[in-house]
């Protein structure tokens, strides 16, 4: 019976999964103050969407390493994974190329 | 060889009933072999009133809104319900797992659940013939998708539900190819057929789920007006071909792929020749499955698209050709000095090399900016994407049912009718299409019930090629049906190929292989 | 049993015939339900993409539609889903390491807090649907200061519509493998299932990370 060390499923300990929940927390308190604290908001400017978006991938990269387990998961299935968001960007960038380089004709008669 | 004297995975369980509910992957390729000729038959039938009612000019027996609808089911028929299921749902799921030594596809249940939701899609599709027909063009482009009072909803639902189909079938052959090969088979010894299923499937699997929203989004905005591609509320409709187009061309390598991986398996096999550039045809199948996803705004060139835009996919598209040559150049190299034997598989898929030159090279031609404002929406698109489609991928299928057919069912056709079907198709076949580049050329566009008499004669024989291209297929399929019937037994291995369903029995038995086959050389050590 | 983070493969758990065992059976259907995941992002993803555009082309548009959000309510059940995950992932855990009992109060806990997000997702309707903040044709809210309003609330119920039918199916799930898990249908050698489901949650949870901030805390 199986002695083959390979075949082990690999338990994400206790302690990791409450810390991601924290550090979750700890985000989503992050993101709210720098969208709703009038000071912070203004002294960001442009950026606000910015910090917004790089704090939702931070707390989406902390999901998907921990608690879905990709950090401990095969390259294949990352890759796999992430290919997703690669076509997805793809889609985005040509699309918002086509909308913004669009040059409003008028009727040349 | 083989379990119990003249079982088979077709005789081993009787009753309807163990078919409806087989896990079989064998069995479910009959299933869907069963309903996707079933779809062709009415694609085809639709096929025959649009080439009747262009006989002449005027209206012959269609009113104008009639056309319309009988276009869009042709067009939605055959695109969603026999092409883009068809090679991989039946010659897929049947020779994957024997392609690669395995005893099933990874997911059997999933395989059989993949049927019934595809039955469940085709027959919402199928509802809408008998409550309000659609007639949006089976790319439902907007506004008019929007405005039209027909159907629309249930037809884009039923894509939606065939879109789960194709995208769990693929999900399924990755899965198979990635953990299922036998001992020692590598991908680099895997057949090329399996080659281009792997691609189609990361294709269903990447591209679909795109469709997948697009329907959604047009289903909404014809229930809750939500705005996204209407410019009264600031919207655009031109977002809608992207999205749609996104998922959609590379729905049509998903439709071309698996038809050259079958015909790099009849090349080898009637060459009696190791294929040329094994590597090569395998990484263009993977080439042009990623090139696939960033050409889609050349049918959007006129469309208001911006020039930027244009000039960039127009690019992109030309890239497509190269891998798709690197095929055509290596078959042909395949069958020089080969021995080469003309049974009916071989004349297929030599008279796909000849009609998908002339597609894929008409494709060239609309990609280029330019040219395609003249050719846009007229009959040059027509006959391009039909010597594609039909010209290569339909003319691959027949050839995979003649190829297969004997190790599916254990019988003979009749040689001499499948060569007869062969000339009614293809001579048929240039009848009918290739005086539609002519008509393109001269500005006659698609879509439209009637024409000026300028267009008349070449529409004529246009029509009378679709006579020819209806025979030849009830010629296919009344040859195939005979077999079944009073064909003789056949052998294992009629035609000498060395894929490893050759070395199972005829038909195979349900586990395909007593033992695991261990593989030491590649697919093709013909010399 | 197990040692440091590692429990073996053995058990009552039969592998169907075409695998060579159970982990190869494992870690097939792991990759098929990452393959599924894709598809799911690029769903979701493609009403993202519709957004971003529209966002771009409309900022003050979509930064009135964010106005009639409460984003206080939106916090909070960014807080509910994230703890629904934690106790997912713990759910896993505990039939990892044998306390199947744990498990089931954990995946219990999960339900309950997928049904306060759908409570709260409730109130937040019946609030919009009381001003006439509706999606496109349906739209009678008549203090709009721009024109296409109407396009923002088309953007927030596609959106919110389609997270929430993805929290209902997640909950029915998560109440198959509880049933199972209670049946004593996994244990540390096989949990196949449950994996799936979490995994399938997990993805509810992280369109909500993005979903949050996008609606709620734009302007």
């Amino acid at each position: 019976m199986g002695q083959n060390h390979n075949h082990d499923h690999f338990v994400i300990p206790f302690k990791t999964l409450m810390n991601v929940c924290l550090w979750l927390c700890f985000y989503t308190v992050l993101t709210v103050v720098t969208a709703k604290v009038p000071v912070i908001h203004h002294a960001l400017g442009p950026l606000a969407p910015l910090v917004a978006f790089g704090i939702a991938a931070a707390k989406a990269y902390l999901v998907m390493a921990h608690f879905m387990g990709l950090k401990y998961d095969t390259k294949s299935n990352r890759i796999i994974f992430a290919s997703g968001f690669a076509f997805l960007g793809l889609l985005f960038i040509i699309v918002f190329i086509d909308i913004f380089t669009r040059v409003l004709q008028t009727n040349t008669l | 060889m083989g379990s119990a004297a003249g079982k088979n995975y077709i005789n081993e369980f009787a009753g309807l009933k163990s078919w409806f509910t087989s896990l079989d992957h064998k069995r479910i390729a009959i299933l869907y072999m069963i309903s996707v000729l079933t779809f062709f038959l009415v694609g085809g039938i639709m096929a025959l009133l649009i080439r009747a009612e262009l006989f002449s000019p005027g209206g012959q027996f269609l009113t104008g809104d009639s056309y319309n609808q009988v276009l869009t089911y042709h067009g939605a028929i055959m695109v969603f319900m026999v092409i883009i299921p068809g090679i991989p749902a039946i010659f897929g799921n049947f020779f994957l797992p024997l392609h690669i030594g395995a005893k099933d596809v990874a997911f059997p249940r999933l395989n059989l659940a993949s049927w019934y939701v595809f039955m469940f899609g085709a027959a919402l599709a199928v509802s809408t013939m008998f409550t309000s027909k659609i007639d949006t063009g089976w790319t439902f482009y907007t506004p008019y998708s929007i405005k039209t009072g027909t159907a629309v909803v249930t037809m884009v639902l039923a894509a939606f539900v065939m879109g789960m189909s194709s995208i769990l079938t693929g999900l399924n052959f990755i899965v198979t190819t990635h953990k299922l090969r036998a001992p020692g088979m590598t991908m680099g010894r895997i057949p090329l057929f399996v080659w281009a299923i792997y691609s189609t499937a990361i294709l269903q699997v990447l591209a679909t789920p795109i469709l997948g929203i697009t329907l959604l989004l047009l289903a909404a905005e014809r229930i809750f007006g939500v705005g996204i591609f209407d410019p009264a509320l600031g919207g655009d409709p031109v977002l809608f071909q992207h999205f749609f187009w996104f998922y959609s061309h590379p729905a049509v390598y998903i439709m071309i792929l698996p038809a050259m991986g079958i015909i790099s398996e009849l090349i080898t096999t009637y060459s009696k020749k190791t294929i040329f550039g094994y590597t090569a045809i395998a990484y263009s199948s993977i080439g042009i499955a990623a090139v696939s996803f960033f050409v889609w705004g050349h049918h959007m060139y006129v469309s208001g698209q911006s020039e930027v835009a244009g000039v960039i996919f127009s690019f992109l598209t030309m890239l497509v050709g190269v891998p798709t040559a690197i095929k055509m150049f290596n078959w042909l190299a395949t069958l020089y000095k080969g021995s080469i034997t003309f049974d009916s598989p071989m004349l297929y898929a030599l008279g796909f090399m000849f009609l998908f030159a002339i597609g894929g090279v008409t494709g060239i031609m609309l990609a280029t900016l330019g040219l395609d404002v003249h050719f846009h929406d007229t009959y040059f698109v027509v006959a391009h994407f039909h010597y594609v489609m039909v010209g290569g991928t339909l003319m691959a299928l027949v050839g995979a049912f003649y190829y297969w057919w004997p190790k599916m069912f254990g019988k003979m056709f009749s040689e001499t009718y499948a060569r007869l079907s062969f000339v009614f198709i293809f001579v048929g076949f240039n009848v009918t299409f290739f005086p539609q580049f002519v008509l393109g050329a001269m500005g006659m566009p698609r879509r439209y019930f009637d024409y000026i008499a300028p267009y008349e004669s070449l529409n004529k024989i246009s029509t009378v090629g679709s006579w020819l291209i209806g025979i030849g297929f009830f010629i296919v399929l009344f040859n195939l049906i005979h077999s079944l019937l009073k064909g003789a037994k056949a052998p294992d291995n009629p035609w000498g190929s060395k894929t490893l369903e050759w070395t199972v029995q005829s038909p195979p038995t349900h586990h395909n292989f007593d033992h695991d086959p261990v593989v030491t050389a590649g697919p093709y050590e013909y010399r | 049993m197990s040692t440091d983070n590692h429990v073996t493969t053995a058990g009552k758990h039969h592998h169907a015939h075409h695998f060579k065992d159970a982990w190869h059976e494992f870690i097939s259907a792991k990759e098929g339900i990452w393959l599924f995941m894709v598809t799911e992002i690029l769903m979701f993803g493609g009403l993202f993409v519709g957004y971003f555009i529209y966002h771009m082309k409309y900022p003050e548009m979509f930064a009135e539609g964010a106005s009639f959000l409460d984003w206080r309510m939106g916090a909070f059940n960014t807080f509910v889903l994230i703890g629904s995950s934690l106790t997912m992932a713990l759910g896993i855990h505990y039939i990892q390491v044998g306390k199947n009992k744990a498990a089931s109060w954990a995946l219990i806990t999960t339900l309950a807090c997928g049904a306060i997000f759908m409570v709260v997702k409730y109130f937040e309707y019946t609030h919009k649907i009381h001003l006439g903040l509706l999606p496109g044709k349906f739209f009678a809210y008549p203090e709009a200061v721009s024109q296409n309003l109407a396009m923002y609330f088309g953007f927030y119920f596609c959106m919110t519509g389609l997270h929430g039918t993805h929290v209902l199916i997640g909950m029915a799930l998560i109440t198959w493998v509880l049933i199972r898990n209670m049946r004593g249908e996994f244990d540390s050698h096989y949990f196949t299932p449950v994996e799936g489901v979490g995994i399938f949650w997990h993805i509810v949870d992280l369109i909500w990370i993005f979903l949050f901030p996008l609606l709620y805390l734009v302007g």
